[in-house]
């Protein structure tokens, strides 16, 4: 009997605990975007971030779609080749690149080369009790520290996914067209036909804003969150990288039960 | 790292981001799609329509002129109605007829558009007259046999 009662016990605390925390996760959200106008009007703060989540991740983003690219295209070619439709390629690397790999792979991508960093240094920034110290000086944290980190991330996620998804379909056609010889004609022209810029590119877009603000969300609340220790920044670093992946597969397929239903 | 350093670098990032954005849509994608741009629609019953689906394409000559807008049975007479939404630019006589074809052997169902001769033009709302449906392979195969079984034995040599 006690033992039954321990075990309600402990499962009541972690639903409590789960739904306050993702109360305190909603209300943080709300904070963030009601104290985000400064990071518009003083724009070189904002700026600052996206040369740090942005910039700084071009270098894993495009080398990535290059090489994603490069396999879809082996692989493609194996497959289209067997039914005699290897022109349709092209087709193959743009759509899934736009649809799914460019904005969830990038996801990811950027949610362990961005969103960590920016847990780890908000949470820094916590446990040396800079925030508090800005408090104190009648400086928000919020609105200095984590708006813009917020609105780099945003930002910079629907860039990195794009540039994601054009680096790909060049490595498709490196190895289509360049190295395998399919007719770069036929390459092209069938992806136009079969890819729909609102149908299929802007959706992509959609998709990968949507994962900016859910990765950008977790990494800023994550660091705002951790315990200030350097085990809890630690762990919090975990968390954001963990949660990240899991948000972006999720809602990957929520968006598309929405947006390609295939009817 | 100075001020101009930083907002260099990212102006950069962001001109390729708008870059690759516009790569996808112009190269890549087909901008000016047929069936995003003003159409007037038309509709089409068939006896069956195989395995024709929403958004493919509509072709007159081979030319896509419009896309399938939607498909549902009426319950009355049983047949498929489909419509089709159709360019603005593109004018079709009142008395074309729509059959639905299939691309390549494997390739996806289409309806072609045969023009007729009349001298009015289709407006939206109208009703295709002449319809064909899809060829179903079981069908054929099934009829196939069925007149081969009606046809006298060979004689037996």
């Amino acid at each position: 009997m006690n033992v039954l009662a321990a075990t309600l016990r402990k499962l009541g605390a972690m639903a409590i605990d789960g739904v306050w925390g993702l109360g305190f996760a909603s209300r943080f959200f709300l904070a963030v975007l009601r104290y985000s106008g400064q990071s518009f009007r003083r724009l070189p703060l904002t700026i600052r971030e996206i040369y740090f989540s942005g910039v700084l991740s071009l270098l894993i983003i495009l080398v990535s779609g290059l090489f994603v690219g490069l396999v879809l295209g082996l692989q493609g070619y194996d497959i289209l080749q067997r039914f005699g439709s290897s022109d349709a390629l092209g087709v193959m690397v743009s759509l899934s690149l736009l649809r799914e790999l460019g904005p969830v792979v990038a996801g990811l991508l950027f949610a362990s080369r961005a969103g960590s960093a920016v847990t780890a240094e908000i949470g820094l920034m916590k446990t040396t009790e800079q925030l508090q110290a800005m408090d104190m000086m009648a400086v928000n944290p919020l609105a200095r520290v984590v708006a813009p980190r917020f609105w780099g991330g945003v930002i910079s996620m629907p860039l990195l996914a794009a540039m994601f998804s054009a680096m790909g379909i060049f490595g498709g056609w490196l190895i289509g067209v360049v190295a395998i010889g399919v007719d770069d004609g036929a390459f092209w022209s069938q992806m136009r036909a079969a890819v729909d810029f609102r149908y299929d590119v802007l959706n992509g877009v959609i998709k990968s804003f949507v994962f900016g603000v859910a990765v950008s969300w977790i990494a800023v609340f994550q660091g705002y969150d951790c315990q200030p220790t350097a085990e809890g920044v630690s762990r919090a670093i975990t968390r954001t990288v963990v949660y990240s992946a899991l948000a972006i597969l999720a809602l990957d397929f929520v968006l598309t039960s929405f947006m390609f239903r295939g009817l | 790292m100075s001020r101009a350093t930083l907002d260099l670098w990212v102006g950069l990032f962001v001109a390729l981001g708008l870059a690759a954005v516009i790569f996808l849509a112009v190269k890549v994608g087909s901008y000016s799609s047929v069936s995003r741009s003003s159409s007037y629609s038309v509709r089409a019953s068939f006896d069956d329509i195989g395995g024709l689906k929403v958004r493919a394409p509509v072709k007159s000559a081979g030319v896509v002129v419009g896309r399938v807008g939607s498909i549902r049975l009426d319950q009355k007479i049983y047949r498929a109605i489909v419509r089709l939404d159709i360019n603005e630019d593109y004018k079709f006589p009142a008395d074309t007829g729509a059959s639905i074809l299939t691309s390549g052997v494997l390739g996806e169902q289409y309806i072609g558009l045969n023009p007729g001769g009349d001298e009015e033009v289709l407006k939206k709302g109208d009703r295709l007259q002449f319809t064909q449906s899809a060829m179903v392979l079981e069908k054929l195969i099934g009829q196939f046999m069925f007149n081969k079984a009606a046809e006298p034995p060979a004689p037996a040599r």
